[in-house]
This record gives structure tokens, C-alpha cells and sequence, in this order.
């Protein structure tokens, strides 16, 4: 069974672990805005919430880039970026309709979620379970998903 | 079933790989007329500051990508359709017959009307051979002109000016980008270059080039001056690759004439990429985009209504482009310009080069051009393409541009709306 994150707004605290935890494992470093998964601040109404990329079936990014360097991770289901053969230019960033691929100009590459290889740290980190890893059919992926498809081209097919 | 793909970019190699899933016992032929295994335009820049090998271009990295999936690559130059007999005449006199042929022959740089541009010493910045010469005449510190500051001549920017080549740019608009950003964005562009140590001129023509001897070249611009260089580079516009598809009879304007299931004007033939004039999302009309994810996208649509029949409508896509100009990225999307009766939101600051502008029509955003910023800007996009109602998020977004990602979050997402309710 294919496994996705689950994020629940709800039990957000805005505490930035997740962040944390991700870039620490992605970039060795505790430093938040080098991390893939993100907590917007809804300042009026005193929420958070994480977000990051829902490796979507539709895979933008993957289709967008002209040189072959996002493939499917035949384990998780994930769209992984190669940091080998990613030229830097960007077109997947502006592709990925949900913002989730993003240029890093100090490697001169691009970044994005792989799901840690099936071991995600943002869940491990944090505190509320506002971000869980669960079978991909009992989280709010589907919900997710609409958004991917109402951004479709193509109808029918 | 047999068919034909003429081109080997994005577009058709992309059509190919769909052609195979649909239809495995197919006969499959790719044509492509340079001599080079597929390979993508975008990362030519990348070659030039060799970030990457020649091989990093390459659209498919396993040499027998292409043989595996019994897909035969030709490198030949096709010159003709008999489109009562379906066949394409190729070069060398061969013949390829189809049941369903797939134009996507791509652009070609326009020569500007310049008096001295077929010159030695003047190259485009388009195939890899010109990338080629290139490197072999842009040495540290020899001096460059280039003409044209568009989309091309931006993005070659960095690889030349990473060569510590002399630099100086050409630009007929009045700003550098023209067709991806406003006065505005354009000018904050030209003054990151000029920061850079590059010599921008817009508002200016180079009128005539000629050799002076020494392989050297002088370029008189329309101000009255002059700049002698040692490599030109022309990069003032592409043009649809159509005149022998005009010649065998279809249906062309600015690019090969499609319908909204991509198919030409001959039932048998459909187009797809830089020389198909399809829908555009925003407009409803049918232009030349020449863009790669719309080249993409054109590509599985067509190859999906040449296999199954008219099932598959293409929609239209968003224009949208993006650009590193010697380190500045920069992103346009839709009606970046706007629209009548629209409204709009802008964020500058000039000192730090970024730059953000959303363009409105009703409570929907309609096109966004950006400076600067290289975090989600991709949800631009997909605000635009589904057409989200903002709400009162418009007011906010015409507070602060920059809440894109909370606006789109708290619009888009049910269990995000419910936990801010």
C-alpha cells in the first residue's frame, strides 16, 4: 500500500520541527527556509499550516522537465529530483501548480519532497501529529489531488 | 497503424513515447534533422558554462532510450508532405509512408534584416553546433555583442558573462524581456546586468556589422555609436519552422493551423510544440507559445487523439515562461500585462531586485510576472489555470502579493478552509 503525508491544519502549532527536520536531512543544517516542507502563517486567524508537495500522479514537475532528471521512486511513489542531471532551469518550478518545487541557488538546483525514502522526518519531528505518514487511501490526498486535476489540460483521455 | 513524427525536441520525443503507450505493435518513426541524439534547448545555456557536458542536454539519457521502445530515429531534414499519397520526402530522397503524422518541427532563429549579419564571426545561440562555436570564439576577454535581449539573449546572458567575455547588449524595445515583463520589471533587469558590468543599450538597433580585418567585427547601433567585438551573436526571435508544411498544402498563419484536438487542416496530420498554433488558455485564441511544458503538453495530446480519435480536447495552456538572467530569476504567467476592467497588485523593491505582480479579473487571478523569488511560484500558475475564486483573499492579495501561497492554501484546500473557519 502506497503511503502519502497527512496533514491536519487543525493540529498545527506553527513550532517549525518539521522544517527543521528537513533540512537537517536534506541539508545537513537546522535552517528553516532550506526546508522542503513549509508552515504558512494565517496571521487573522491564528493558524499554521504545513505544506509540501503531494508527489500528485499528474507530476508537473516530472513531465516539465527537459532533461529527464525527476523520475518516480518505484518504492514510495515519490517524484524525486536527480540532483546529477538537473541543469537548473527551473521550468518545473513554475509547472507544479501546488508552488512545491523550488529553485536552490546556492546548489543551483532544484529541490522538492522525496518522502526522506519512505522515512519522512517532518513526521518524525513532530510533536502533534499534525503531520502523520499513512496508507495514501485514508489520508486527504484525494482532496489534495482535486486541485492537481482541476489544473488538468486535458479532458477525457 | 504507422506513424511519422517530424522532429526530435521536446515535442517529439515526447509524441513518440505516447504513440508507444497507446499502441504497442505501431510502427514508429521519429525524424529529426540535426545530427545529434534528441537533445533540449533549454539546457544549452548550462553547456555554455559547463555545468554540463553535451550529453547533459540530451532529452533521454540511455543511449538505447529510443531502440528499446522500437521507436526508429532518422537524421534526415524532411522537405516534403504528399499529403494524398501520406508520405514525407526526406533530403536524401527517402520516403515515409504514414497513417497519422505528427508535426513538431520546432522554431528557427529570424535573421534580422541587419546589413553584415551572415558574417563570419556572427552565430545564432539556437542548435548545439552554434553553442559550439560559441565557446570556441567567447575566450576570457574577448569582446561580445548581442543583439536582442529577449527570452534567448537573457538566459545566454549568464553563460557569457561567467565566460568574463566583454559584454554588450542590443535591445530594439525599450526595456530587456519585452514579452515576459513590464517596464518596470524589464528595467530592473537591465539595471541587475549594468551591476554586473554589462554594457546595455535598449531602444537601440544594431544597423549595420562589418568586418575590420584581424577577425574582428564592428556593430554600428542606431544611437551613432560603435562597438567592435569578436563573436556577434544574433538572438533577436525565433520563428515556426512551416514553410514546407505551408508548401504541401496546410492550413498555416503564424504557425501550423490546429483545431482543439490538434489536428491540421489535412485529417491525417496534426502538430504539436514550438510550430503549432494551438489554444492559449487565458485568450481562448490560438498562438505560437514556444514553450517547453506547452510543447509537452501538446505533444501527449495530439499523440493520444492520433491513437484513440477525437477523445482528448486540448484545453489550452498557460503562457508562462522563466529565466535566470546572470543570476536573477525571473517568471511570467498568463496576462502578466492584464487585462481590461482588471485590477492589479504590485510589490518593487529596487534595491534587492524583487518584484512581484498579480493581475486580477473579477476575484480570479488572471497572470503574475515576478523578480526575485524562486519559492512556490509555481502555485501562480495554478491559480490561474483553475480559475479559484479569492474571495476576500483578493484584498489581501492586493495588500501583500506575497501571501500567494496562504491565499491559494486557504482557497484551494478544503481541510485548510475548514481549520481556519
Amino acid at each position: 500500500m502506497q503511503k502519502s503525508l497527512n496533514i491536519d491544519p487543525g493540529k498545527c502549532t506553527g513550532c517549525l520541527q518539521c522544517e527543521m527536520a528537513c533540512s537537517l536531512e536534506n541539508e545537513g543544517v537546522f535552517n528553516t527556509s532550506k526546508s522542503r516542507i513549509k508552515v504558512f502563517t494565517f496571521h487573522e486567524e491564528g493558524k499554521f499550516v504545513p505544506y509540501t508537495c503531494t508527489q500528485c500522479d499528474e507530476a508537473w514537475c516530472m513531465h516539465a522537465c527537459p532533461v529527464d532528471a525527476i523520475v518516480v521512486n518505484s518504492v514510495t511513489g515519490s517524484k524525486d529530483v536527480i540532483a546529477d542531471l538537473c541543469v537548473g532551469c527551473k521550468v518545473c518550478t513554475i509547472a507544479c501548480p501546488f508552488g512545491t518545487v523550488n529553485y536552490n541557488a546556492d546548489s543551483g538546483k532544484v529541490v522538492k519532497c522525496d518522502l526522506c525514502g519512505g522515512d519522512p522526518q517532518c513526521v518524525s519531528a513532530c510533536p502533534t501529529n499534525a503531520i502523520t505518514y499513512v496508507d495514501a487511501n485514508a489520508t486527504g490526498l484525494d482532496k489534495m489531488r482535486q486541485w492537481a486535476e482541476k489544473t488538468d489540460n486535458t479532458v477525457g483521455g | 497503424m504507422i506513424y511519422v513524427v517530424l522532429g526530435s525536441g521536446p515535442a517529439g520525443v515526447v509524441a513518440t513515447e505516447q504513440l508507444r503507450k497507446l499502441d504497442p505493435l505501431a510502427h514508429i518513426t521519429m525524424i529529426g534533422s540535426e545530427p545529434e541524439p534528441p537533445y533540449s534547448r533549454m539546457a544549452i545555456p548550462y553547456f555554455l558554462t559547463s555545468k554540463i557536458d553535451e550529453s547533459g542536454t540530451y532529452l533521454r539519457k540511455q543511449a538505447k532510450h529510443f531502440a528499446d521502445r522500437n521507436i526508429d530515429v532518422v537524421q534526415q531534414r524532411a522537405t516534403s508532405i504528399d499529403t494524398e499519397n501520406n508520405r514525407v520526402i526526406t533530403d536524401d530522397g527517402r520516403v515515409y509512408r504514414y497513417d497519422k503524422l505528427l508535426i513538431a518541427t520546432g522554431a528557427s532563429p529570424v535573421v534580422p534584416p541587419v546589413p553584415g549579419i551572415d558574417s563570419p564571426g556572427v552565430h545564432n545561440c539556437w542548435t548545439l553546433e552554434d553553442a559550439r562555436e560559441i565557446v570556441k570564439l567567447a575566450k576570457p576577454g574577448a569582446s561580445v555583442v548581442l543583439m536582442g535581449a529577449g527570452f534567448i539573449g537573457c538566459i545566454i546572458l549568464e553563460s557569457l558573462a561567467l565566460r568574463d567575455v566583454n559584454l554588450t547588449v542590443v535591445e530594439m524595445e525599450n526595456r530587456m524581456v519585452p514579452r515576459m515583463m513590464n517596464d518596470v520589471s524589464g528595467n530592473m533587469i537591465k539595471s541587475w546586468c549594468e551591476q554586473k558590468g554589462v554594457s546595455v543599450h535598449t531602444s537601440t538597433r544594431a544597423e549595420s556589422i562589418e568586418q575590420i580585418g584581424g577577425g574582428k567585427l564592428r556593430v554600428s547601433l542606431s544611437t551613432g555609436e560603435s562597438v567592435d567585438a569578436d563573436l556577434v551573436i544574433s538572438a533577436t526571435g525565433v520563428a515556426p519552422n512551416l514553410g514546407f508544411a505551408a508548401d504541401s498544402g496546410l492550413r498555416t498563419d503564424q504557425g501550423i493551423v490546429v483545431n482543439d484536438y490538434l489536428q491540421t487542416s489535412d485529417a491525417d496530420i496534426y502538430a504539436a510544440g514550438d510550430v503549432c498554433q494551438g489554444k492559449d488558455f487565458n485568450t481562448g485564441e490560438y498562438s505560437v507559445q514556444a514553450i517547453q511544458p506547452t510543447a509537452v503538453e501538446h505533444a501527449k495530446v495530439a499523440a493520444t487523439n492520433m491513437v484513440r480519435g477525437h477523445r482528448t480536447e486540448h484545453v489550452g495552456n498557460v503562457n508562462m515562461n522563466v529565466l535566470d538572467t546572470i543570476g536573477l530569476v525571473s517568471a511570467s504567467f498568463g496576462m502578466w500585462m492584464g487585462v481590461p476592467g482588471g485590477e492589479s497588485s504590485e510589490l518593487v523593491n529596487e534595491k534587492e531586485h524583487k518584484y512581484l505582480n498579480l493581475q486580477f479579473k473579477d476575484d480570479v487571478l488572471v497572470g503574475a510576472s515576478s523578480l526575485g523569488l524562486t519559492q512556490h511560484v509555481g502555485v501562480l500558475r495554478g491559480l490561474i489555470q483553475s480559475k479559484t475564486r479569492l474571495g476576500l483573499w483578493k484584498d489581501r492579495l492586493k495588500k501583500d502579493p506575497m501571501r500567494i501561497m496562504e491565499a491559494y492554501l486557504a482557497c484551494s484546500q478544503s481541510q485548510v478552509s475548514a481549520a481556519l473557519a
